[in-house]
Formats: C-alpha cells, sequence, structure tokens
C-alpha cells in the first residue's frame, strides 16, 4: 500500500506493507539509513525520529501510521552546512564513538531541549533512559547535551 | 611544530558523517538484485537433527534457497576453527569438537543455527523459514559450569567428555611450599560473570560472489577483516583468498564480539554463489544477537593468597573454571589461559603463583573476548582477595596494595607467570587516586551517610593488562594459529596529501583521528592533509586487527615506521636538491635542512621530485610510498588505580555510585580526549557487570535474559559522571611511541572497585551483578537462592 508523509520537510510517498514500521520504511524504503536498528523490543532508542515534533521510536510504530505526518529524522537537523547545536556539541564533546546510537541520542535530545531547555544533569541522564549507548559510558553524551543546552539558550536570548 | 600532533586533543574526523546520519554501517548497503537471508535457529539447547523438511519452505512465495548443514557438508566446506592450540597439563592437546557452519547432526545451544532461507525479501525469508520442519530428538543439555564434568550427558560426542582442557601455569611445589610457611592465608569463591558483549550494531553481512569475475566480496562487522579473509579461505575454504574481498564499513562497536569468525558470514557468501551470484544479506535482530554472538567471561574461581606476619604476599594459589559454550570459538581457547592465568601477579611481587583452569564445554553460546578478555576476571579475582586480604588483618587495603606493589626501580620485573613487565609506576597511579577521592576523609563522608540512613562504601581497584598483542614469537610459542604483528602504508601524493593505510580497524576508537595525529606529528604535515584508510582488504595491507588494545601500540607503530622509512627515503632526495651530504640533512617540523645552514627543501618539495624526478639521485626509485610491519618485542603493561565510592539504600538494597575515580597509566598519549572516552566507556561496561549485567540461562538451556528488556544494560542514570586522569604516564618500552593501549582498561579495573566498595559498606560480599535483590539479601544475612543467580 502507498504511504506518503513529510520527511525533513519533502513530501514523500513510497510502498509498505501493513506490518512495515515506520523505520523500515524510513531505512529501505526511502533509503534515510542515519536511522538505526539496534534492538526489537523498543528498548536501544538508535531508531529516534520526530514525529509531528515528539520523539518518537520509529520501530514502535508502523509506517501507515505515519500517513500524513511531519516526520523528522538526523538527516534532516542540519541547516544545510550548518550543524544543529546538538551535533555541533556532540562533536565538540566527544558524544560519540561508534557512532550507531548517535542519531537517536541526537534526536532524543532535542526533544528533552524543547521541553525543558534548562535541564539538570539528573534530568538529562534520567531522560536518557530510554536509549542505550555500549561506547561512551554516557560522560560525554551528558556534557554534550548540557553544552548544547547552553547554546541554545545563548541563541534564544540573542533572537529575543 | 604541527598543530594537531601527538598530545593534542583534536576533534575527531569521522564525527561528521555519523551526527549527520551519513554513516555507512552493514546494513545500510542494499546491493543491485540483493537478496535476504534469514538463519532457522535451533529452540533446543541439545537435540539431535533427525531430520529436515525443507519442502514446504522451498515451495513458499520469492524462496529462492533453503540450505541445511547437509548441503554444506556436500559442498565440501570445512568448519569453524579456534586458531589458539591450549594444551593440558599432561601436555595433550585441548579436545576441538567440529563447529560447523550450519548443524550437522546435533544442535548444540538455543540459537544454533540450523538452517539458512534466503529469499526476495526479507518478509518471504521470514515466513518461509516457520516452514521449515525439523525433526529434534531432545538430549539432556548440559547448562550449569559447576557440573559440565558429570552432566551425564556429552557437548560433542566425539570428545570423551565435556572437558576441552585442563591448563597449568605456574611453580606449583613453590607455591606449595609458600603456603606451608604462610602466617595467614586468605580464601575466597568467586563467580565472574557471564555476559553478551552487545554492541549496539547488531552483526551483518552481504555476501556477493560475481560469476563473471569468479570472485568474492564479504561486507561484514568485523574487528578484523583479514582475519576474516584468512579463516573463510584456509579453514572455510568457502574462497580463495586472493579472490576474496572483506570489507568492514562503519562498524558500531565490537568490544570483542566482532573479532570472530561466524557461520552467519560463512554462509551468506557460500549462499550468494548458491544463488547464482545475488548478492546474499543478513542482519541479526537483537534476539539472534543475545542468543548467538559469542558471549564473555563466565569463570568460577577458588583462590588462596599465602601472607607472612607483616602481610607481604608469599604466594598465591588459583583454580577456575571456566565456561567455552558449545563450540569453540576464534580465540576462545586463550581467554581463560594466556590472558587470564598470565596476569595473576597483577601489580605485586607475589614471588610465588600457581593456577590451574579446566575449561569446559557446556549447551550454552560459544564464550569468547569480550572487552579485557581474561584480563577482568584477572584483576577482579586479585583486587577482591587483596581486599578481603587487608579486611581479615585489619589493615588500610591501599596499605597492603603498596606494600606489596612492584617497586618502580624494580622495573622490568618478570612474574611468576611468564610477563616481564617492561614499565610501572604503581604507586604513583595509587596517590593520585587517593588524593583525588579524598580516601582520607571517607570516614566522616561515612558518617553523614550513616545520618541520612544509608550506607556507605568505597573500593579500590589496582589493575594490570597485558595489551598490545603481542610478540608473534612469543603467543607462537604459547600455541598461537597466527603472527600478532599489525602492518601499516603511508602513500603521499603528487600534491603532498598522505593517504595512511592500517591492517588494524577502528569501530568507535578514533583511528582516523588518532593515526592521522601520528602520521602528522611524523613526517610534518598538517593534519588535515591526512586519510587514514582502513577495513578493506582490497586496500589496505593484510592486518591482524584490532583487540586486545593493540591498534596504537601494534598497528599506529607500523605507521610509525613507515613515516621514518619516508623521511629517510626524503632526506636522500633532499641531500641530492641541496647538493649536501646525506649524512648532513636534518628533518623537523616538515622541513629538510642542510645541518647549520638555512639551506632547507619542505617535505611537500621533496614529495614533488619524487613523483616528478626529473632532477633526481641516480638510482633511487621514484615514488614516495613505503610499508611497514612491526611486530613487538614485548606486551605493553597499562596499569592503574581506580576508587568506587558508593551509597546503599538498606531499605531496597539500591546501590548508587556517588563518585569513580580512574587514574591510568597508558604511556604516551596522542589524543587525550579519545583516551578519556575509552576509558568512560569501559568504566561503563565494568560497572555493568558489577551492578547489572548477567546472562542467564535456565536449567534446560533457555537464555532467560536475551532482550535489553531482560539483560539490564548500564543506562545513563545508572552511571556517574567519571573522573578520568590519564597523565603523567610511563612510557612503554615495547614501541618508539611509548604507548600503551587504553581501550580495555575500564572494564578490567572497575568491577573490583565497585564490588569492594560494596562490601566495604555492607561488610559481606555479594556476588557480581550486585543487584538490589542481591545486596538486600545480603544485608538481611540470608542467601540468595541459586535459580536467581
Amino acid at each position: 500500500m502507498k504511504v506518503s508523509m513529510s520527511v525533513n520537510g519533502k513530501q514523500v510517498s513510497g510502498e509498505a506493507e501493513p506490518r512495515t514500521l515506520l523505520v523500515e520504511f524510513l531505512r529501505y524504503e526511502l533509503g534515510l539509513t542515519g536511522t538505526h536498528v539496534g534492538c526489537d523490543t523498543s528498548q536501544c532508542g538508535a531508531c529516534v525520529v520526530h514525529v509531528n515534533g515528539s520523539s518518537v521510536k520509529s520501530c514502535t510504530m508502523l509506517a501507515v501510521q505515519a500517513e500524513g505526518a511531519q516526520v523528522t529524522t538526523i538527516e534532516g537537523m542540519a541547516q544545510g552546512d550548518e550543524l544543529h547545536p546538538l551535533q555541533a556539541a556532540f562533536r565538540e564533546h566527544h558524544g560519540l564513538q561508534c557512532g550507531f546510537c548517535t542519531p537517536g541520542m541526537i534526536m532524543s535530545a532535542a526533544d528533552l531541549l524543547k521541553t525543558n531547555p534548562s535541564p539538570s544533569e539528573h534530568e538529562v541522564r534520567e531522560w536518557l533512559e530510554g536509549n542505550i549507548c555500549r561506547c561512551t559510558g554516557y560522560h560525554n553524551i551528558v556534557k554534550a547535551i548540557l553544552a548544547a543546552a547552553d547554546t541554545m539558550r545563548g541563541a534564544a536570548r540573542a533572537a529575543e | 611544530m604541527v598543530e594537531k600532533g601527538i598530545g593534542a586533543r583534536v576533534l575527531r574526523k569521522e564525527d561528521q558523517r555519523f551526527i549527520t546520519g551519513r554513516g555507512r554501517y552493514t546494513d545500510d548497503i542494499n546491493q543491485h538484485g540483493q537478496a535476504h537471508a534469514v538463519f532457522l535457529r535451533s529452540p533446543h539447547a541439545h537435540a539431535r537433527i533427525r531430520g529436515i523438511d525443507t519442502s514446504a519452505a522451498e515451495a513458499m512465495p520469492g524462496v529462492l534457497a533453503v540450505l541445511t548443514g547437509e548441503d554444506v557438508k556436500a559442498d565440501g566446506l570445512g568448519n569453524l576453527v579456534c586458531g589458539w592450540l591450549v594444551k593440558s597439563k599432561d601436555g595433550s592437546p585441548m579436545h576441538m569438537g567440529p563447529h560447523p557452519l550450519l548443524a550437522q547432526e546435533k544442535a548444540r545451544y538455543v540459537g544454533d543455527r540450523v538452517a539458512v532461507i534466503v529469499a526476495e525479501t526479507l518478509e518471504q525469508a521470514h515466513d518461509a523459514a516457520e516452514a521449515v520442519v525439523v525433526d529434534y530428538e531432545e538430549l539432556g543439555p548440559v547448562v550449569a559450569l559447576e557440573r559440565a564434568h558429570d552432566a551425564g550427558s556429552l557437548v560433542h560426542d566425539e570428545i570423551a567428555s565435556n572437558l576441552a582442557y585442563d591448563w597449568e601455569l605456574g611453580d606449583k611445589a613453590a607455591v606449595d611450599a609458600a603456603f606451608g610457611r604462610a602466617a595467614h592465608v586468605t580464601r575466597i569463591d568467586l563467580v565472574n560473570n557471564r555476559l553478551v558483549p552487545n554492541a549496539i550494531e547488531p552483526r551483518a553481512a552481504i555476501g556477493h560472489y560475481d560469476p563473471g569475475m569468479d570472485h568474492y566480496t564479504l561486507h561484514v562487522t568485523s574487528q578484523n577483516p583479514h582475519v576474516h579473509r584468512l579463516v573463510m579461505s584456509a579453514f572455510v575454504g568457502v574462497a580463495p583468498e586472493h579472490k576474496l574481498r572483506v570489507v568492514a564499513p562503519d562498524v558500531g562497536g565490537g568490544f570483542g564480539s566482532k573479532i570472530f569468525i561466524y557461520g552467519e558470514e560463512c554462509v551468506v557468501l557460500w549462499a550468494s554463489k548458491k544463488v547464482r551470484g545475488r548478492p546474499v544479506k543478513w542482519t541479526a535482530d537483537r534476539s539472534e544477537a543475545f542468543l548467538s554472538d559469542a558471549h564473555g567471561r563466565d569463570h568460577i574461581s577458588h583462590a588462596e593468597l599465602a601472607l607472612d606476619q607483616d602481610g607481604s604476599f608469599l604466594a598465591m594459589r588459583v583454580n577456575t573454571k571456566a565456561n567455552l559454550g558449545a563450540y569453540m570459538s576464534t580465540f576462545s581457547s586463550c581467554i581463560p589461559t594466556y590472558l587470564y592465568g598470565t596476569l595473576l601477579a597483577g601489580q605485586y611481587k607475589t614471588p610465588a603463583i600457581y593456577c590451574d583452569v579446566q575449561a569446559y564445554y557446556t549447551n550454552t553460546a560459544p564464550v569468547d573476548a569480550y572487552r579485557g578478555a581474561g584480563r577482568p576476571e584477572a584483576s577482579f579475582l586479585i583486587e577482591t582477595l587483596v581486599d578481603q586480604a587487608a579486611g581479615e588483618l585489619g589493615m588500610d587495603p591501599a596499605e597492603l596494595r603498596r606494600k606489596n606493589f612492584v617497586p618502580k626501580t624494580a622495573f622490568p620485573y618478570q612474574t611468576p607467570v611468564a610477563l616481564t613487565y617492561d614499565t610501572g609506576d604503581y604507586e604513583a597511579t595509587l596517590d593520585e587516586a587517593l588524593r583525588l577521592v579524598d580516601w582520607k576523609g571517607f570516614a566522616a563522608r561515612k558518617a553523614e551517610s550513616q545520618r541520612r540512613g544509608r550506607l556507605r562504601g568505597i573500593g579500590l581497584s589496582c589493575y594490570i593488562e597485558a595489551c598490545g598483542l603481542a610478540p608473534s614469537q612469543v603467543v607462537g610459542s604459547l600455541g598461537a594459529g597466527v603472527g600478532l604483528w599489525e602492518s601499516a602504508k603511508v602513500r603521499f601524493s603528487h600534491t603532498g596529501k598522505v593517504q595512511a593505510l592500517t591492517g588494524t580497524h577502528s569501530h568507535g576508537q578514533g583511528h582516523e583521528t588518532t593515526f592521522a595525529q601520528l602520521v602528522s606529528e611524523k613526517l610534518g604535515i598538517p593534519y588535515e592533509d591526512v586519510e587514514v584508510i582502513h577495513g578493506d582488504t582490497e586496500k589496505t595491507p593484510v592486518g591482524m586487527g584490532t583487540y586486545g588494545s593493540r591498534s596504537l601500540a601494534v598497528g599506529g607503530e607500523a605507521l610509525a615506521k613507515a613515516c621514518d622509512k619516508l623521511v629517510e627515503k626524503g632526506k636522500k632526495i633532499a641531500a641530492h636538491l641541496l647538493e649536501a651530504s646525506e649524512a648532513d640533512i636534518e628533518f623537523k617540523d616538515g622541513n629538510f635542512t642542510v645541518a647549520g645552514t638555512d639551506r632547507s627543501k619542505s617535505m611537500g618539495e621533496v614529495v614533488f621530485t619524487a613523483y616528478v624526478p626529473h632532477n633526481y639521485p641516480a638510482g633511487l626509485e621514484p615514488g614516495m610510498e613505503e610499508s611497514a610491519f612491526f611486530d613487538p618485542p614485548n606486551f605493553t603493561y597499562p596499569a592503574g588505580t581506580y576508587v568506587c565510592e558508593l551509597e546503599i539504600d538498606p531499605a531496597t538494597g539500591t546501590t548508587e555510585i556517588l563518585r569513580f575515580v580512574a587514574v591510568d597509566d597508558f604511556g604516551n598519549v596522542i589524543n587525550p580526549m579519545i583516551v578519556e572516552g575509552q576509558v568512560h566507556g569501559g568504566l561503563a561496561q565494568g560497572i555493568g557487570q558489577a551492578l547489572l549485567e548477567g546472562a542467564v540461562y535456565d536449567e534446560s538451556g533457555q537464555l532467560l535474559t536475551g532482550s535489553y528488556m531482560d539483560y539490564t544494560m548500564p543506562r545513563a542514570d545508572d552511571v556517574p559522571s567519571f573522573e578520568v586522569v590519564t597523565a603523567a604516564g610511563t612510557a612503554s618500552h615495547a614501541n618508539s611511541l611509548g604507548v600503551k593501549g587504553c581501550g580495555e582498561a575500564g572494564a578490567i579495573g572497575a568491577p573490583a572497585a565497585v564490588i569492594n566498595a560494596i562490601t566495604n559498606a555492607i561488610g559481606r560480599r555479594v556476588e557480581m551483578p550486585a543487584t538490589p535483590e542481591k545486596v538486600w539479601r545480603a544485608l538481611q544475612n540470608t542467601q540468595t537462592p541459586q535459580a536467581a543467580e
């Protein structure tokens, strides 16, 4: 069956079976392979994307459920060559090693900072409960998110 | 001076693609005409396969092939092998049971590969897998390690018992004599819990046979593509080595689990030929990863430490039972032996040590190297034993350790268990860790916790590891089937840009950055002008890959040697251009200068001359490209002190780590940012082992912890921010860079620090993982039921 949605600001449509997960549609139908699959029980968070502005594990959602939705993936976070502050902070603070969990971490953190622009370290750690990283011990991921929050607050103040 | 050379905190080259979603992992690759493979796995731990009916599955829509162990046999493919021959006490070789690509006659663990289904789509392959009918005759499973010796059932009918080998190391008579004159003996029984490596990218492979070229290409999640190529051609025989290209693209973590040559990647390559050259892709789901990735650890040990009346160590005696699982995985035999027994001296000058290890087959997933591999088991054993001794003698655990350290004046130090430590300063790392954590102020902090109803504990761990695997002659004499050198090629282009090719593989370690820093420094050229290439057997020189914290200490040194050769050649060219004697040319900061003058040629000018040799030394080959192999003279010996401070809620048994201080001696450091990141990750895995993780099989051999809902991975709110110090190391003598390796330290040193802190808090030791239930039960002075272990 045909499914249509907006992905990273572009209207797209493609074929999906009723059992096709959103993450499978993104990866295999649209070729957006930045969204990863690290488990089969919706625990690892490597597949987090934004659907209508909220973070969603794209393995918990069928492609057909995203019909007509606004979807943002890691590929849609940078504005041209300008990285999203979270992307920049992950690089600046060595918040990634193998890179596999990174897209999900960034997408999840972006949702956190939207609802809580000044999280404490504790709040960041609690929020990341649904994202597993095996490489970094989370130390630099947490540091990167706190730094990005700082940058984004600064940018928001400057814009006021 | 180059700006981003050795010692600089340079941001990583590889990050741009990962943070923008443009990494290229194996499952991201899709090839024209690609078919999909699904493996049918045994639901039984131990069963005879009386027959497999594939006819219904073959008739399903989209199915291209259904292949079984009989097909593997008919095509004459060989078995998977274990590449390290360990001998028993009596000199007899270890008993290696056959490890077929697809099960033949028997399935030996839940998850054992029984058949492969290849279909047009993944969904079709899954559907067809359900239509394969396997006639199993269930057999009694061998599950519990402590009962493997008399389980009443044989994992491998070809072998007389489930014992694969009974190995020993050390002078037993000397140890027994020392125990005879000991003033005090400390005894401990402990379990080193079985772990699942859990790289977040599941294993995957795409096999492609090109009939036109008679050539094979395998994309695979591998830490060592050349080793994959070697084993698949020399032992499995699925493709000749010169016609097999193995590509390990971006790999999402390994931690050991992607060293090994598994049946799946061999099968997809073979299956591609069976389906007339269609590429065949397989990606594990997480459930398959839990069942079929090689697990780690899984020891049961009894250890004894003999001390004199002053607390000096006289001797140590260790017996360990190690679980190999159902088959001997690629390097499994050396983990509980040469990477374990040899480390039992720790940081101490214990004069006599004896260790024996019985390794058993069980009907569980194969067990092999997992981050640290043998060394965490050794370190945990020593450091809990020493802590217990301190408790029994009423000594400060730091001071008991200090008293028994190999002093810094004693290097090189020959241990009684075969290793020669080249450098170290164990008091320095201990002192720095104690200072950072404010060891002396602990009593006041404990009292403060007590006022809040919490039990506070502090624990030390002074670990050592042997890294930079390793001298080929040494490992060869101990049974290794391969050499453990490393290789590199450094290639200038006309324009002075450099490609640095390495036989190691990066799957999170940041080689593209660290190696570029190294080459930049050695050649005096900008970091940005160096591109590091790895992970493709048709691009890079033959290498042995990445494991055992060896990439920099062995592979980095090979790069350094290749750079040295380029500089030597450059001197000849510069001498010619400057009309000077080669002996008078000095190379510094990217310039070849006639000593004592201002006459010089830049590296760029020299390189251009080498490629446009119109005015060139007679007899010298054109070009600026050099290769080097490096076989180290010794292992490297990273060491350090870790301190964990934690609080336990006596009402729930919940442990909260308040501080974790890690002071490591990694020798010289190329990129401190990357090194600290490696420590952070290792610490989280070590804390995971201590508090959370444990693979549990039930009595019938079913894996109870088969998903992230059952197997507790460390999450962000389980670990603290770490305090990591890696400065002021003692340079290794095993390589010119003075580096030691840092990838495994955290996982090696952390478990004992955590467990010792818990023991300190509650007054008794609990086995790992020290879950809230176990801690709570220990506090109630009751035993944890066996079933919950």
